[in-house]
């Protein structure tokens, strides 16, 4: 068990750094109603910052209300009650300016969703509406975005063409760069690969690993190769409960509790 | 009888129904166009009107039913425009907008004659502006007002709500998201169904008769002062147009030529709305194209 004690070690280490220990965002309490049905009832995590954390769990389980829930887009679907706390503030309150919130906690979704607009306005778009108007600095950000996303080479010379001419894991990968490009500090990702072919999604992955020095990644997926491959932390919901909550080599080598093994194992979900 | 002699059988009579709507509409069509279009010349399209002699044009009736029509569009629009965003985007879906919806509905399937009769009473006697363009523009924007609203509400029924989300979560207000990014989207078929809606605008007479008039005063094109009586975009002078003038000169003409005009004159128009069609399917694809590919 080789893999195992390494773990035990980057644990070890962890633990002399308190740096890494910084929590970037947490829940404390929050149920989700959609009418009079709980989807959520009890999913209280916390987030450390710069490190990917994965939510798993059968359909239904509750994991994408929550993600959802976390940067307020299920304001108009859904009754969200309890704190999501981001930077001491309580940012599930009436007080927050949403619009002003989600600038710092992005999400990029399931269904790559470009706008009808070319390449280079997906991402230069929604600075410009902040008032970033000068053309340099909009290039600078629009290329740095494209390159972090690992699509810069591809598209450069394209940069005029509309977004829906690309291919899907092309798309995919520019709604993460428009999502980046307005540098937020948390990226919220709903199954993001679930609608691509094997290699966009390892593009997509290694995109992932490589966005983790700046950013605190929060992953909904399907898919438990990916959860194990990328994650840091990992989350197994079940109707609408977080059931396991801890480091991915824990859960996926050790299982404290039986169903978390059933699901891994792909005995249900 | 077997499920494929069923089919077989099925099918042909859909062709032969289909074929039949193809068949009248090409009658009906080659009809008009045949007996008007000989009629049309450079002459019968730019000069006045007579009442008693041959040789009468519809060049006034022409630039009143674009004027008409422009204005119409004008009013219309930014209304249209507004509410189907309310409609499609801000309204909750309560008994309220439910009441505003069927509103609408009813509204649209207003008979035009009726729309007329009532610009008649409420635009031309109670708010005094007489037979007049502007009179005539408000009964039309009267009868496009439901359709456009309810275009516009399809068009942006249709732009999928992953675009919405998407710009929420680049931290977009509702406002935003919706003039930046979903109008947009929509343009092609909001464009469309403003094209489609011009085209009957265009054709339309019944609304017209009692508000715009049935009289076309000789105009002076070189006045361009709205606020000159014989001005051709003076919005208060009696302004007939295109459709009305078929239908007057069907109904009451005595000039010799009436119907070698009556004929030219349903040409023009036919071949206008057509013309409207065409232009709405070919901008709404083109624009599409523009806005999904280089």
């Amino acid at each position: 068990m080789a893999d195992n004690s390494m773990m035990t070690d980057q644990r070890n280490i962890m633990k002399f750094d308190p740096k890494d220990h910084e929590i970037a965002l947490s829940t404390e309490d929050l149920h989700v109603y959609y009418g009079k049905s709980e989807a959520l009832s009890e999913g209280d995590l916390q987030f450390e910052r710069y490190k990917i954390t994965a939510l798993i769990g059968p359909s239904g389980s509750g994991k994408s209300t929550y993600l959802r829930s976390l940067n307020r887009m299920n304001d108009r679907i859904a009754n969200v009650t309890g704190k999501i706390m981001y930077r001491g503030l309580d940012i599930n309150s009436n007080d927050i300016d949403v619009y002003e919130m989600r600038r710092h906690i992005g999400m990029v979704f399931q269904r790559p969703n470009p706008f009808a607009k070319s390449i280079y306005e997906n991402i230069a778009f929604a600075l410009r509406q902040r008032g970033v108007n000068n053309k340099q600095e909009l290039d600078e950000i629009v290329e740095q975005s494209l390159r972090q996303a690992a699509m810069w080479d591809q598209v450069k010379d394209d940069l005029n063409k509309s977004a829906l001419a690309l291919s899907g894991g092309q798309q995919q990968r520019l709604c993460i760069a428009r999502a980046i490009a307005i540098k937020p500090d948390i990226l919220l990702l709903d199954e993001p690969a679930s609608a691509l072919d094997p290699v966009s999604t390892s593009q997509i992955e290694d995109t992932l690993l490589e966005l983790k020095q700046n950013y605190t990644i929060i992953i909904v997926t399907h898919n438990m190769q990916q959860a194990s491959r990328i994650s840091d932390y990992t989350a197994f919901f079940n109707l609408g409960k977080v059931l396991e909550y801890s480091e991915t080599g824990d859960i996926f080598t050790n299982p404290q509790v039986d169903l978390t093994n059933d699901y891994i194992s792909g005995n249900f979900g | 009888m077997n499920a494929k002699r069923i089919d077989k059988i099925a099918t042909g009579v859909l062709y032969a129904v289909a074929a039949f709507v193809v068949i009248i509409l090409i009658a009906l069509l080659g009809y008009i166009l045949i007996q008007g279009v000989p009629h049309i010349s450079w002459h019968f399209l730019t000069s006045p009107a007579l009442a008693f002699e041959a040789g009468g044009g519809i060049g006034i009736q022409l630039f009143n039913s674009f004027y008409l029509l422009f204005l119409a569009l004008l009013i219309s629009l930014p209304i249209s425009l507004g509410a189907g965003i309310y409609l499609n985007e801000y309204a909750p879906q309560n008994t309220l907008t439910g009441l505003i919806r069927t509103t609408i509905e009813i509204l649209s399937s207003l008979p035009s004659v009726v729309v007329g009769l009532f610009g008649y009473l409420f635009f031309v006697v109670q708010f005094k502006l007489g037979f007049s363009i502007l009179s005539g523009a408000f009964a039309l924007t009267v009868f496009n007002l439901p359709i456009l609203t309810r275009s516009i509400e399809d068009a942006l029924a249709n732009i999928s709500d992953n675009q919405r989300e998407a710009g929420y979560a680049l931290g977009l207000s509702r406002w935003e998201t919706v003039t930046k990014i979903v109008v947009p989207a929509a343009l092609p078929s909001i464009i469309t169904g403003v094209v489609l809606s011009a085209g009957r605008i265009f054709g339309e007479a019944a609304a017209l008769i009692y508000t715009a008039g049935q009289s076309a005063p000789a105009l002076d094109f070189g006045n361009w002062n709205p606020f000159d009586i014989s001005s051709p975009l003076s919005p208060l002078r009696p302004a007939e147009t295109l459709a009305v003038h078929i239908w007057k000169i069907n109904s009451e003409g005595i000039m010799p030529d009436a119907k070698a005009v009556s004929a030219g004159a349903s040409a023009v128009l036919i071949i206008a709305v057509l013309l409207f069609n065409f232009l709405a399917r070919w901008l709404g694809k083109r624009l599409y194209k523009h806005l999904t590919a280089e």
